[in-house]
């Protein structure tokens, strides 16, 4: 049933209203708990909570302007993942114009979405671009670092503009299969448990963890971490799949494991980068979280495998 | 040439779009302690040159009802050149023409900064002169001395800028999007003649950059 001022659907307000409670609940349990809290564990959890009202509101707004608004929406954070990404990296001096190159994929990626075109779509970045980049390169004709710069330039763009865009295409399936809660709905669905699922394994992390899991990439993942947030994101992905998709019970326990493990699996991705980079965070563009990238880290691997899960089972 | 130096106000909103657009969306920036740059003149803000947008960049730190008291000084043979350029630097940017070629005594030279710092404007200066290599830096050139030597009163704030220079390099005319940072230092202090106060100045610049990590742009 669409929201007949808005356009949306209203389980999706409802939503949306159950996350602002929470937040609210969030602000407030820090702000009691602010004399037993040192004053930089204290800082640092209003900062974070702070950046959460931001990010949750502009999600919210994305959601309620028209579908090409929506599209351009993603295909910024997409253009900003990868901005942050390529200034990680150290790239040669004659890149300039292949860089240049790989930034123009992302208006066209999304192009192509914004006209339904899934052939393209799917194949655009994975091989035209993945053509294309060396091509380019190689025209120029600097052969030291070449096969380092071909290669880290493309997975870049999978990365973040081809993975991400997969966000967007859920836009463009037949509305018929999830009439009560819109394409929307899977967009939230997706993005609520990945993010959950990220502070979920922080807080039982914080709470419980003992066992490291990833020494080597990231101190301070645990394995209890990892289960705590497993069980509790797969549980809130069998609550809400009624609700927001048309995936049955058992297909929505699959896509809570899914989306915990592959969030996870995200996660570490970008901290071996940062590691093997010897930096901590990947910009300072959300207080309290670092870059974009620290933050839409889970829903890399997420965002393709979900789509291609319900794509498949419903579409 | 003497008319350009004048403060243009009402194209402000040319300003506006302009940094709102390009420098805000396009580059993003991680700025160090912007509290150390000077919030009102005359002062002067000395920065390493790899790129046409460090004037640009440094600009962009100044809120937008300040930015008509900040003037970059850039070298009038370059961007006075043709008709176009030259709106665009006299009305856009609102620059302190400097003449390169050698042919005027210092005090003419720098006429035009002490036009604008007795007006109580913020001056941008590139000691290293020119943009040279992408993120090498230049030997500085002694003017800024004499220009703290002329006016006391004013602080020299240095600017150590990093990877803008890959973002658009000397040479290219592309604009490729990548985040650059800006560290500001403390205030130069006065010396009593022109090569201590580079050694000074230089110095600064070193412990600024060290701030950064300056390995991972230019392989």
């Amino acid at each position: 049933m669409n929201n007949p001022l808005l356009g949306i659907p209203n389980i999706i307000f409802i939503i949306f209203g159950g996350i602002y409670s929470l937040l609210c609940l969030g602000s407030l349990l820090i702000y009691r708990l602010k004399q037993r809290l040192s004053a930089r564990d204290y800082q640092e959890l209003t900062k974070r909570i702070n950046a959460w009202w931001v990010m949750v509101t502009i999600i919210f707004c994305t959601f309620l302007v028209p579908e090409g608004f929506t599209i351009t929406a993603i295909g910024f954070l997409s253009f900003f993942a990868f901005k942050e990404f390529v200034s990680l990296i150290p790239t040669r001096r004659t890149d300039h114009r292949p860089i240049f190159w790989a930034y123009i994929a992302i208006p066209l990626q999304f192009y192509w979405i914004y006209i339904g075109w899934y052939g393209m779509f799917i194949i655009f970045i994975p091989l035209y671009m993945a053509l294309f980049l060396p091509m380019r390169m190689v025209l120029i004709g600097n052969t030291k670092g070449f096969m380092a710069a071909a290669s880290t330039i493309n997975w870049l763009l999978l990365f973040t503009v081809f993975c991400l865009s997969h966000m967007a295409y859920f836009l463009k399936l037949p509305d018929s299969v999830n009439e009560h809660a819109s394409n929307y709905g899977l967009i939230l669905f997706l993005v609520l448990l990945a993010q959950f699922n990220d502070v979920m394994q922080f807080t039982w992390g914080k709470l419980l963890g003992k066992h490291p899991v990833l020494s080597t990439v990231s101190p301070k993942k645990t394995t209890e971490g990892f289960i705590g947030g497993l069980i509790i994101t797969t549980l809130l992905a069998y609550l809400l799949a009624p609700y927001l998709t048309p995936l049955t019970v058992w297909e929505s326990i699959g896509a809570g494991l899914m989306i915990a493990t592959f969030g996870f699996i995200g996660d570490v991705s970008i901290s071996a980068v940062k590691r093997d980079l010897n930096i901590k965070d990947s910009g300072t563009l959300i207080p309290g979280h670092g870059g974009i990238l620290d933050r839409v880290d889970s829903l890399i691997y997420t965002t393709p495998l979900f789509f291609h899960y319900v794509y498949y089972l419903h579409y | 040439m003497s008319t350009t130096y004048t403060t243009k106000t009402k194209t402000k909103w040319l300003k506006l779009f302009f940094f709102a657009a390009l420098i805000k969306i396009l580059i993003g920036l991680r700025i160090y302690n912007r509290e150390h740059l000077p919030d009102n003149g005359p002062a002067i803000v000395v920065a390493n040159h790899n790129s046409h947008l460090d004037a640009i960049v440094l600009m962009s730190l100044y809120p937008l009802k300040k930015l008509s008291m900040v003037r970059p000084v850039a070298a009038a043979d370059y961007f006075l050149r043709n008709r176009f350029l030259s709106w665009f630097s006299t009305h856009v940017l609102d620059i302190v023409p400097l003449s390169r070629n050698n042919t005027q005594n210092k005090e003419d030279l720098l006429h035009p900064c002490h036009q604008a710092l007795i007006n109580g404007q913020i001056l941008i200066l590139f000691p290293e002169g020119t943009r040279g290599e992408p993120e090498q830096r230049q030997p500085l050139k002694k003017g800024i001395y004499y220009l703290s030597q002329a006016h006391t009163e004013c602080t020299v704030t240095p600017v150590f800028i990093y990877g803008l220079g890959k973002s658009l390099p000397k040479g290219e005319k592309i604009i490729v999007p990548f985040f650059s940072d800006i560290v500001i230092g403390q205030s130069i202090p006065a010396a009593s003649n022109a090569s201590d106060y580079i050694v000074n100045l230089q110095a600064s610049f070193d412990q600024l950059s060290s701030k950064i990590k300056t390995d991972r742009y230019i392989i």
